[in-house]
């Protein structure tokens, strides 16, 4: 009797899915950084980075090189295992994070078998995001713990109060939402998506819960630790808060882990509001290409999308000046909560009197 | 009582947020219209190296030391540059041309040494003014940076201006039709 049947070709396929993601989310990453730099320039009416190559293209390359070639200093008095563990840990949640996350609509091969763009399609994916991204504050407060610095301790508490407080309104207004689709699967919320248009009303999730949307975007800049919530690591106050004793590649993992936090944020943004992979006429497209480029166009819109996220992150970041902490913390309990809380009330409410089939 | 002497004062206000204040998104919202406002203007910054903005007619830049037609030097060393000189950046040591050097000199006297310092000059242009002889001019090039002071006393060689082929020229025929005179005496 064989419990579980695992066949090597999907072992394969999923090692493949799983590097061809990681590779993806690192060099998103990579350009979101000239991407910010670019934005903000052009916000500021600069010119940003143009030395490295047309475009100044090849800035990342040059910043990831100069990190490396960077001495690594660990203080002495520092915890020298809890100082490494805190960036890894960083790296790690912000790329554990895409595992949940379907990239395109399942690709049925040629002798029949499927292809499924999703390393794990697991039945509570919104909640295995949950715990992966609170998991990710653990990095910020190791580090600022393990700096001992004060400002690095204080950042740590700041990173640890926000993200409990925001988590809260961030789930909250998620059950909303989850009570919509009745289901915690990534990959059956985005297909509840399909098209864009049906039953006399829009499918994407944000016209249905526009409310739940803005609760979650705001909720979401503070789990990122990005401006106007970036009061972990604000440089007038703190000194670069919890990575103030990092240099090297270390220091570069925070500051990548927080990019590739902020692309996987804004696909997940993408998917549970945006309708994921899905676009306008998606069938006609369907019925004319074949599938495989069907499920190349599935991803392209779903990184369309991701990109536009990014850029909206990024224009916030260079528009609105630090919330002081006292705002934040007013801001997050007494006014996003109970805002999420009506809003669930409310979605509850219309669920049970107008959809109740039973 | 407050004094309000230039009519420029503003009170401070201390009012409560409004709902509307509290809310955030309006002021938000407000703040994205500036800044996406910014992304379509055009950007004043000029890209350096590749770039250049032209300097004024009137631009005083750094020092050339100049030849005749046929490539002569034409300074005489007489030293009315150094004296008008408000900074005294300019030394020079004068020599008598000999027979053989009719070609490299215009007058019987030259500079043998002519050194201008580009770290006192002001560039202010009064030894061009002083220069009875046409010999020293300012451009539109400025002293590029240097790693010691050494490199920013200017010799002869770095101020005088090359030989063209048209100097060339001018002097070839000039000493075939020196020449000729001669011969015809």
């Amino acid at each position: 009797m064989i419990l579980l049947a695992i066949s090597l070709s999907l072992i394969l396929e999923k090692v493949v899915l799983i590097s061809v993601i990681l590779g993806a989310s690192l060099g998103i990453a990579m350009y979101s950084t000239w991407a910010e730099r670019k934005v903000a320039a052009i916000m500021q009416d600069r010119r940003g980075p143009n030395r490295a190559g047309p475009f100044g293209l090849f800035q990342p390359l040059a910043d990831g090189v100069k990190l490396f070639m960077k001495e690594e200093i660990i203080p002495t008095v520092s915890s020298k295992f809890l100082f490494v563990l805190g960036p890894s840990i960083a790296m790690l949640m912000a790329c554990m994070t895409s595992a949940v996350i379907p990239w395109a609509p399942d690709l049925v091969k040629a002798d029949g078998s499927i292809f499924s763009f999703q390393v794990a399609d697991i039945n509570i994916g919104v909640l295995f995001i949950f715990g992966v991204v609170s998991l990710g504050v653990y990095g910020v407060m190791i580090g600022g713990w393990a700096s001992n610095n004060k400002f690095s301790l204080l950042s740590g508490l700041r990173a640890a109060s926000q993200a409990i407080s925001y988590e809260l309104a961030m789930g909250i207004s998620l059950i909303a939402l989850v009570m919509l689709t009745g289901s915690l699967s990534m990959r059956e919320i985005v297909e509840q998506q399909h098209g864009f248009w049906a039953d006399g009303w829009f499918t994407w999730n944000f016209f249905k819960q526009p409310l739940a949307f803005i609760i979650f975007i705001v909720c979401s800049f503070a789990e990122l630790n990005r401006a106007p919530f970036d009061l972990a690591e604000c440089e007038s106050e703190l000194i670069g808060g919890y990575h103030t004793e990092y240099s090297s590649m270390k220091l570069g993992f925070y500051l990548f882990s927080e990019y590739i936090n902020m692309f996987i944020t804004s696909i997940i943004l993408s998917s549970l509001f945006f309708g994921g992979y899905n676009y306008p006429g998606m069938d006609t497209v369907a019925a004319h290409v074949s599938p495989l480029l069907f499920s190349i166009i599935g991803i392209l819109v779903l990184l369309a999308k991701a990109v536009g996220f990014i850029l909206f992150f990024m224009f916030i970041r260079w528009t609105i000046p630090r919330f002081r902490y006292d705002q934040l913390m007013n801001l997050g309990w007494k006014s996003l909560i109970p805002l999420a809380l009506v809003n669930m009330l409310i979605t509850g409410a219309v669920i049970l009197y107008f959809f109740n089939d039973k | 009582m407050t004094y309000n002497i230039s009519n420029k004062a503003k009170l401070v206000d201390r009012k409560p947020m409004t709902f509307m204040e509290k809310l955030y998104l309006p002021a938000i919202a407000k703040g994205l219209k500036i800044t996406l406002g910014h992304m379509f203007l055009k950007k004043p910054t000029i890209n350096y190296p590749e770039v250049q903005r032209p300097f004024s007619s009137t631009f005083r830049g750094l020092h050339v030391l100049n030849r005749d037609e046929e490539g002569r030097e034409k300074c005489t060393a007489c030293g009315l540059c150094a004296l008008s000189c408000p900074a005294e950046a300019i030394t020079m040591e004068s020599a008598e041309r000999l027979p053989s050097e009719i070609g490299l000199y215009k007058e019987e006297k030259y500079a043998a040494n002519y050194e201008i310092n580009m770290l006192r000059c002001i560039f202010c242009g009064l030894c061009e003014e002083a220069c009875p002889k046409d010999a020293i001019y300012l451009t539109q090039t400025f002293a590029p940076a240097n790693y010691n002071r050494k490199g920013f006393i200017y010799k002869k060689d770095d101020l005088l201006i090359p030989i063209t082929s048209e100097m060339e020229s001018n002097k070839l025929k000039n000493q075939s039709n020196q020449k000729a005179t001669a011969n015809t005496h």
